[in-house]
């Protein structure tokens, strides 16, 4: 089976976010970037694709931080067979239109099974890549999906709605998967054996061509109010309990 | 090679029926010889497994004498010791994936004691990169290895936070990049002193005291990373490495002339393990620092503290650095404390959980033993009637404040000995 | 193209989602700004009850077999087709399970350009401009299309749900139709539905957690919390030394050495604020902490915060949630 996962890296959000001097974009050199949380979670449900029916992971990325090459190196580690990246004028923050575009372009000559990403990034502003992935493609797409199953040219997967409730899907391949979580946790690739891969390791390089474009522009970006220190509520416990009643009813947690 | 557990018969025998040998008759069954037997009671598969890594060979050296059972802090709270850990190999227990290879917290009392040299502080690391490798990992520690991996302290803060401390410390905390000039003493704080609040506070203390003394020094601010030799001993060599290559690149971009550390754990990296990747500089923990200012800070150790302390020696600054004074010279400057030491002081000082990983397995320890460590530790210096519980490690004062809640001693205050020296110093 | 605003309404086991009516209410209002009609679309089989209690100018139920359970394949299709007719201003759909799905592929097959995460929308002299809330909540942005029409998808609770549902003089007209595409050949067919399992709580599932403290005092208490979160339908969570003490089980502990939640509300009662707590239910959407001590450390991070003592709150939140 040929199981390709596209990966995006996106700001360190344990880092403070800073906003740019014109205030429409974050301030992308200060920051750190990292593999998006859930494109983890991707690698690893391939990995775990491939231990149970066999075949190869390629792992592909829009190089857009001139550092892919760890995160590559690290799904090497973690048992992917392949990696490549795609290379051009693409800088930090490129939006998920482009870097969709590029990452369907360079995949179909790839000629998968079974596409998996992260069902979602913390800066899809203009939408998840995967379905956008899977439209350029004309393959069929189920996200938010937290296991994959591959039997006999067909993939069970299962796809969370709120509150535990699950739906399970059978879908012919090849697909196009959102994985919400792997079923197990991402592994950890230990240092040790990350730096002994990119010794070795040998990375396909693509072309990647111009840029799609969002189709939509930032005028403004801020920051939410701070919280800083909680709201205290004065008044013995009857009052408090009321106060914390009323506030469970407003978001809608109270059964039945 | 195996053999199974009968006892094997000689299964030749030669005797000369008459023999003599420099003049003297030993016919018979005096000359009789058995041949030598293979004398393997055990199938040492698993023995060997550890022994044919690099770093691994000691174990196979252990004769069973358990002069080291008697000393492990474990043993005290569960069923350890490398003696049992060797015998446990002959009857089929494989360490590498064994609950005991995340036990032991190289505190090194075993290898102080042991007449074979069966050294932990290297069977350990070896056998635990190998289960790191694979993947065998207790989730909490991997948590750790990934938060430092990730943003450089296993406290999982983000590493532009790495200064923050300072701005409460009351007292100018020079960053060498803002300094751009040498200066005498470049001072690394440490992950548990610049994230953790109990840690904070120590630094603060340490900021303050080093201000007072006059001292020209520096921090590295957010180009310090942690040291790493504490994962290392847990069996992330890799990441230790590559730590030590950016911290050793960040201490080449200054100039100054010597180091002080506020931890024993990066003491030991920086005076035993980073000169491996080329370091090369003066490093000193804070206590001999202070001991060698002890003139300049003794007059200004005016406000008496007026309680019984005791002093909890760090096993990375004692026994793995034989530090044992300067601590206490310190504790001693601090008029009005009553200095008592706990049965188990000094080189056989009890070990306080947190070395070698420990600090990231607490609730793996706690399944596989019968009480955590540092709450053994301070029910013993709550039984010698101490106040307050004294330590110099950044680990230690989270842990045994914990441990004080815990156990029902709230009443036994843990301080760093910075924290001490600073209240000291107050009008 | 139209001015009209075309709203997916979600439903899922015979219940219309609150976003729906969420996403009419403030579709309709946007509506009148572009001078175009809120149209609500839903997709079901036998289901134009729950069509008729959207609050929209008029909508439009396609019914077909294939549309019974929801299905990113035939939902896809369906809309693609809908937005080729009808060329509508803008189209709303869910930030959700289902519209997570649908709205980025719909962006490509469709041509329009898609703006997620929004929790804010606006027409401003008929040109409209949406609000994402990204990087984790930490950042939001406000953007406008580069063309006229774009596709939009809403978070959960941006907007009231009244305003969306059917009431006061409002009769929508319902047109229903036979769905517009062939839906024969899917590559996706739905299966079953998964309940959640019962039996094990699982912590970080829960969207309401009660997580108690040392502050319990004891063993004999741990049923006064046990009690409210019978009555809120969820389970007790707990620092460590609650769990150490056996009080709980250890499935039950958050922190460093224990699971990382997100619920929508955690309640704190008696838990100072340990960092190695803090790590683990720092993410939760919103934090109410109950503290005696009115330094703890847990208000620097609790949203809402109150001083009085745990074990008289417990019993007469209870008594408050089920009444
Ligand atoms: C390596 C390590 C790992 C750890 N991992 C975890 C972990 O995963 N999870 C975790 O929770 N902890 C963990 N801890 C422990 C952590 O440091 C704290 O000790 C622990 O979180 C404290 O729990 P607490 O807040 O319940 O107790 P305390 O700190 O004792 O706080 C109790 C609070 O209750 C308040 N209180 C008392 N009575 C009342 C009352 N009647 N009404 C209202 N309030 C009252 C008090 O004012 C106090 O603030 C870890 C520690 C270490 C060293
Ligand atoms: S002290 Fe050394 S030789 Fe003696 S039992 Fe322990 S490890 Fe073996
Ligand atoms: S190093 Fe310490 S903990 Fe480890 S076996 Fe030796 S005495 Fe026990």
């Amino acid at each position: 089976m040929n199981i390709v996962v596209p990966i995006k890296q996106i700001p360190n959000l344990t880092d403070e976010l800073e906003i740019n001097g014109d205030g429409t974009g974050l301030d992308h050199d200060a920051l750190q970037y990292v593999l998006n949380e859930f494109d983890e979670h991707a690698i690893e449900e391939a990995v775990l694709a491939k231990e149970a029916a066999g075949g190869t992971v390629t792992v592909i990325g829009v190089d857009t931080t001139g550092e892919l090459d760890g995160a590559l190196h690290t799904a090497l580690a973690k048992g992917a067979d392949k990696a490549a990246r795609i290379t051009g004028d693409f800088p930090r923050g490129t939006d998920s239109h482009t870097q969709a575009k590029l990452l369907a372009n360079a995949i179909r000559s790839l000629s998968p099974d079974l596409v998996l990403t992260g069902v979602q990034a913390a800066d899809d502003r203009d939408g998840q890549i995967g379905p956008m992935i899977a439209a350029h493609l004309g393959l069929p797409y189920v996200g938010v999906v937290t296991g994959v199953a591959v039997k006999d040219g067909k993939a069970i997967v299962h796809k969370e709605y709120a509150g535990g409730l699950m739906g399970e899907f059978e879908v012919s391949l090849p697909m196009v998967v959102g994985v919400q979580a792997a079923h197990q946790p991402p592994r950890y690739a230990p240092v040790s054996k990350v730096r002994q891969i990119a010794k070795t390791a040998k990375i396909d390089e693509i072309a990647g061509d111009e840029a799609a474009g969002a189709g939509s522009t930032v005028r403004r970006m801020f920051k939410p109010e701070a919280a800083g220190h909680a709201e205290m509520w004065e008044g013995g416990p009857e009052e408090v309990a009321e106060k914390i009643a009323a506030l469970i009813k407003e978001k809608g947690l109270l059964k039945g | 090679m195996a053999v199974g557990l009968d006892k094997v018969r000689p299964d030749k025998v030669t005797e000369e029926k008459h023999l003599v040998v420099e003049g003297m008759d030993i016919s018979g069954h005096w000359n009789r010889m058995f041949e030598q037997r293979v004398i393997w009671d055990y199938d040492v598969d698993n023995l060997e497994k550890v022994t044919n890594l690099p770093g691994g060979e000691s174990l196979g050296w252990c004769y069973g004498c358990a002069k080291c059972t008697a000393v492990c802090p474990i043993d005290i709270v569960g069923d350890y010791s490398p003696r049992k850990i060797h015998r446990k190999t002959q009857i089929g227990v494989d360490l590498f994936t064994s609950s005991d290879l995340w036990l032991c917290t190289t505190c090194m009392n075993c290898l102080r004691v042991c007449p074979k040299e069966v050294n932990m502080i290297q069977i350990m690391p070896a056998v635990r990169e190998q289960a790191v490798l694979t993947g065998a990992v207790p989730p909490e520690l991997q948590k750790a290895f990934e938060d430092t991996a990730k943003h450089g302290n296993p406290l999982g803060q983000p590493q532009r936070k790495r200064a923050d401390w300072a701005k409460a410390a009351g007292v100018p905390v020079p960053i060498m990049k803002d300094l751009k000039r040498a200066v005498d003493i470049l001072w690394y704080v440490g992950s548990y002193p610049a994230y953790h609040p109990r840690g904070m506070d120590a630094a603060r203390a340490a900021a303050r005291i080093f201000n007072a003394l006059g001292i020209d020094f520096g921090i590295l601010g957010i180009e310090e990373k942690d040291d790493g030799d504490s994962q290392r001993l847990a069996g992330e060599k890799g990441l230790f490495e590559m730590l030590a290559e950016q911290n050793i690149a960040a201490f080449g971009k200054y100039e100054f002339n010597r180091m002080v550390v506020t931890g024993p754990h990066e003491f030991n990296a920086f005076k035993n393990e980073y000169p491996k990747y080329g370091a090369d500089f003066k490093v000193a923990h804070y206590t001999r620092f202070l001991v060698e200012h002890l003139d300049k800070l003794r007059p200004m150790l005016k406000k008496p503290i007026n309680l019984k302390v005791t002093f909890h020696d760090p096993c990375y600054l004692g026994r793995h650095n034989g530090e044992y004074e300067a601590p206490r010279e310190l504790l001693r400057a601090i008029p009005g404390i009553e200095l008592v030491e706990m049965g188990r002081c000094r080189e056989n000082g009890y070990c306080c959980g947190g070395g070698g990983g420990g600090m990231w397995l607490d609730s793996f320890t706690k399944e596989h033993t019968t009480m955590r460590l540092s709450e053994r530790r301070v029910r013993e210096a709550a039984e010698y009637g101490a106040e307050v519980l004294a330590v110099c490690c950044p680990f230690e004062v989270s842990r045994f404040e914990d441990a004080a809640k815990s156990t029902g001693n709230d009443k036994l205050i843990v301080r760093d000995i910075l924290e001490l020296l600073d209240e000291s110093m107050k009008e | 193209m139209s001015n009209d605003v075309l709203i997916l309404a979600e439903h899922l086991k015979g219940k219309v989602s609150d976003i729906s009516f969420e996403m009419t209410g403030k579709g309709r209002q946007l509506a009148v700004a572009f001078g175009g009609k809120a149209v609500a679309v839903m997709l079901g089989s036998g289901a134009a009850a729950l069509a008729a209690t959207l609050g929209a100018d008029s909508v439009l139920y396609v019914d077909d077999p294939a549309l019974a359970e929801f299905n990113p394949q035939a939902y896809g299709r369906v809309l693609a087709a809908l937005i080729n007719d009808r060329a509508p201003r803008l189209v709303m759909v869910g930030n959700t399970s289902m519209g997570m799905d649908l709205a980025a592929g719909l962006s490509v097959t469709a041509g329009l350009p898609l703006m997620a995460y929004v929790n804010g929308l606006a027409a401003e002299g008929g040109a409209l401009a949406a609000t994402s809330q990204i990087y984790g909540g930490k950042i939001q942005a406000e953007a406008v299309p580069d063309g006229e029409a774009c596709v939009v998808s809403c978070l959960a609770g941006a907007f009231p749900a009244d305003a969306g549902r059917v009431g006061a003089g409002l009769v929508p007209a319902l047109e229903q139709i036979a769905s517009p595409v062939p839906l024969a050949d899917l590559q996706i067919k739905f299966v079953r539905m998964i309940e959640p399992q019962s039996g094990d709580v699982d912590i970080t599932q829960q969207p309401i957690l009660v997580s108690i403290g040392r502050g319990i005092g004891g063993q004999e208490n741990i049923e006064l919390a046990q009690e409210l979160a019978e009555a809120l339908g969820t389970a007790v969570s707990a620092s460590r030394p609650v769990t150490d003490a056996g009080w709980l089980p250890k499935t039950r502990q958050v922190g460093k050495s224990g699971l990382t939640v997100k619920p929508k509300i955690y309640l704190a009662f008696g838990i100072s604020g340990a960092p190695e707590h803090l790590e683990g239910m720092r993410g939760a959407e919103t934090i109410i902490a109950v503290n005696t001590d009115p330094k703890a450390p847990i208000f620097d991070v609790a949203h809402y915060g109150a001083t009085c003592d745990m074990l008289d709150l417990l019993p007469a939140l209870t008594e408050k949630i089920k009444a």
